[in-house]
């Protein structure tokens, strides 16, 4: 017998008080993010208790991968976190490099960290808008969706795909900088801060925003260790944990750059140390880019990288690798692997098991918002419904990394 | 001739709401760096069309018909009534929201009484004027919480809830700053309050005329009342009981087709009207500047004041409705610049900062009652003395 399973809004769970209304929000909401149902029992406008429920855009990713090559899996990555597409796909490629013993050169590394640190203003761009959306703000979204448009032309620069450029790969890069990426870079070097900069003069000291933010949704250094969280939300409750310092993966201990923490823990808290670590995501792409080393970007194991296009037309040996590799791909020893790295929202980690084939024989993401978004059932409690959509807002979900 | 009256006051209502939703869309636009509704209503003519100045040629409208069509597409779009609904109170409430509108719109008037305006305005010229604005103005409210009550949604519910207590927190701070100006002009009737707002200013420039929003309390008075007006007509940054992040659409959740297009004609006649009312309140309502010109041609003997005062009266119309549209356009910057207040802050900021800051108004413009010329005066025409300068004079 075939049943689909979508709990009721009663089974999940009954009233405990007698004045109380259960209200169920979402997955069809305009502010829960997608897909993301939460159920809250209400005695009037305060939330007694509430509860997640999610599931509701899951794709079974981690299944298929496990019959995929390690190369193709990289296209599922980008569709988990879909906003910081290319962390996820720096993941992958970490975990698999880190299972089959595979460097990549300086110029590899450096071009990944600077995919990886657009990437992560852009999901921080979104999150802004869409953050400031939710609390009725509706310009910052408009002003700041521009900007992200310019990560996103890079990224076609690079891969010809504006949000999926599956651009990093286990053994390095699909290809190098593309031509004309420099000066464009600088250029959104230059002009991002300032538009920020409006942004801020718009929100940072506006009094409503403030009242709406400042003191909602308090999650203390402890609690958010305890519940797993990560990123810049355990940053900014005072728990100065950053992948990138802590744990530095592709040349991340090369650049100078701050961690910003927060004290408060508020809404308010998180949404300064977003803002303040696009600031210095863009010193790392400064110092990237000025300090882009020569040489291959790919490694030279042509095992698991293909060899470059002009190679084919005289060495028949680098043929073979190229059909060996689009075909059957690299093969990686029995032996399991994870690799994390600081995504856009919190410590974002690729745990593959091999077993000596083509294939993961398992693959599995920790993703950072389904960590994170433990929090929201605590940090609910006896705050109103706007201070809900609030927190949600400030806890940065995306669905398709939730529910994979 | 009754009758004319009322179709004109409707007619000018809702005539004015689709040219209102264009410049809506189009200045939120301009704001936020979009383009905004453009491209509907441009005609491109056909080669062969037999005015030759027109052949072949495009004729833009810059989107203005946009609202228009949006009325036609929700005209034809499905009724649909939830079962579970309160049937009647359901079918009641647009309408009882889009009401105030056209009743409040019928007092303002929006031209000199005399003369050829003086057939039409203002279309009611009630006695107890300012009071019969903020009584209709509050049965708005009614429309959103009943809508929400018979809706049988729970989104809804607690927008009619919040409309509510919205409404109780901000009438309060809006009749007491209202207050201050009845007491000045000493009459309700909004003919008079206009009257009085051509005397000079603070009594004393002769020239000048005395709007309330140049007065020390009328300023204040005035700062209160523009916040209220936007708690009282649902706007950004108080469409608490809309909240679109947080209750779908609110009280309108379950509403579809005409019925949801009459809620939002309402929100934007109310719109409309309110700055009309603020206009007659605080801005002088048809009058131009703040400038008697007669005063200064006979001061000055120049020709042109005697010019500029005709150009006042004939114009008088258009300004009113350019002060609406200045005050609708205050009312989009808001939008575009402040996020929404939550439910508990907006009624902290109604009992506590605005009604306490209202309450001085009161008492510094309460000897404007005792002038013993004001009300008699008043009666037939435009004042012959400053009541407010004989105010300040006796305390």
């Amino acid at each position: 017998m075939s049943q689909t399973f979508i709990p009721s809004t009663e089974t999940v769970f009954e009233k405990t008080g007698e004045n109380t209304m259960i209200v169920n929000m979402g997955p069809q909401h305009p502010s829960t993010h997608g897909v993301l149902r939460v159920i809250c029992e209400l005695e009037g406008e305060t939330i007694v208790r509430c509860k997640c429920v999610i599931g509701y855009l899951h794709t079974g990713m981690e299944k298929e991968a496990e019959y995929q090559t390690y190369h193709k899996c990289v296209v599922m990555t980008d569709r988990m976190d879909y906003l910081n597409a290319n962390g996820n796909n720096l993941a992958h490629a970490l975990a698999v490099e880190k299972l089959i013993g595979c460097e990549v050169p300086k110029r590899g590394q450096y071009l990944r960290v600077i995919l990886a640190e657009l990437s992560r203003i852009a999901s921080h761009c979104v999150w802004l808008g869409t953050g400031a959306l939710d609390l009725g703000a509706m310009t910052p979204f408009f002003y700041i969706m521009q900007q992200r448009e310019m990560i996103l032309d890079m990224f076609e620069m690079f891969s010809g795909v504006r949000m999926m450029p599956s651009w990093i790969v286990p053994g390095g890069l699909r290809g190098d900088i593309p031509p004309g990426l420099e000066t464009k870079l600088r250029k959104f070097l230059v002009e991002f801060p300032k538009e920020l900069k409006v942004i801020e003069d718009l929100l940072v000291d506006n009094p409503i925003w403030k009242e709406r933010t400042q003191d909602v949704g308090i999650l203390s250094g402890a609690e958010a260790l305890a519940l797993g969280c990560s990123g810049p939300i355990a940053r900014a409750s005072g728990v100065p944990f950053d992948l990138r310092k802590a744990k530095p993966y592709s040349s991340y201990e090369d650049f100078d750059f701050e961690i910003p923490v927060g004290s408060v823990g508020d809404v308010y808290d998180r949404f300064l140390v977003r803002i303040a670590e696009m600031k210095e995501s863009c010193r790392i792409l400064e110092q990237a880019i000025n300090g882009l080393p020569e040489g291959p970007y790919n490694t030279l194991d042509r095992k698991i990288a293909p060899p470059p296009r002009q190679e084919l037309d005289n060495s028949m040996e680098s043929v073979i690798h190229h059909f060996k590799l689009y075909t059957e791909g690299f093969r990686a020893p029995a032996g399991e692997a994870y690799a994390g790295i600081e995504g856009s929202k919190g410590e974002l980690g690729f745990y593959v098991i091999g077993d000596g084939s083509n294939r993961p024989y398992r693959w599995h993401e920790r993703p950072s918002s389904f960590m994170n978004l433990k929090s929201l059932e605590v940090l609910s409690v006896g705050r109103m419904i706007a201070d809900v959509i609030a927190i949600i807002g400030s806890i940065d979900i995306v669905l398709g990394e939730i529910d994979r | 001739m009754g009758l004319i009256r009322v179709i004109f006051v409707v007619g000018a209502v809702l005539a004015l709401v689709p040219p209102l939703i264009w410049w809506e869309r189009r200045l939120l636009s301009w704001m936020q760096d979009r383009i905004g509704p453009n491209r509907s209503g441009t005609i491109t003519f056909p080669d062969n069309f037999p005015l030759k100045g027109l052949a072949g040629k495009k004729v833009r409208t810059f989107g203005l018909i946009q609202p228009l069509l949006d009325g036609v597409k929700l005209f034809f779009k499905e009724d649909i009534t939830p079962s579970d609904v309160d049937r009647k109170l359901y079918f009641i409430a647009p309408a009882i929201a889009l009401f105030p509108a056209f009743a409040l719109g019928a007092t303002l008037p929006w031209g000199p009484t005399t003369g050829l305006y003086g057939i039409l305005t203002p279309i009611a010229d009630v006695e107890i004027g300012v009071l019969y604005v903020l009584a209709i103005s509050s049965l708005g409210a009614y429309g959103l919480v009943l809508a929400g009550y018979a809706s049988n949604n729970k989104y809804s519910l607690m927008g009619g809830l919040r409309a509510s207590a919205q409404l109780i927190s901000y009438e309060l701070a809006m009749a007491m700053s209202v207050a201050a100006i009845v007491m000045a002009v000493g009459s309700m009737k909004l003919t008079n309050v206009v009257a009085i707002q051509e005397g000079p200013l603070w009594g004393a420039v002769p020239w000048a005329q005395n709007w309330f929003i140049l007065t020390p309390f009328g300023f204040i008075s005035a700062v209160i009342f523009l916040i209220a007006l936007v708690a009282e007509t649902n706007r950004a940054p108080f469409d608490l009981p809309e909240a679109e992040n947080e209750l779908i659409a609110g009280y309108h959740t379950e509403y579809s087709s005409m019925k949801f297009a009459v809620f939002f004609m309402g929100e934007y006649a109310a719109m409309f009207v309110f700055s009309g009312v603020f206009a007659t309140l605080f801005l002088g309502g048809y009058n131009i500047l703040p400038v008697n010109w007669m005063a200064l041609h006979e001061a000055t003997g120049a020709g042109i004041f005697k010019f500029l005062s005709n150009a006042n009266y004939w114009l008088a119309p258009l300004v009113f409705l350019g002060k609406c549209f200045a005050g609708i356009t205050f009312f989009i910057w808001l939008r575009a610049t402040l996020p929404r207040l939550r439910y508990d802050q907006l009624m902290n900021l109604g009992w506590k900062s605005l009604l306490p800051s209202a309450s001085p108004t009161l008492s510094s413009s309460d000897s404007g009652s005792s002038a013993p010329n004001s009300t008699e005066s008043l009666a037939d025409g435009p004042p012959q003395s400053e009541p407010w300068s004989s105010a300040t004079s006796s305390t």
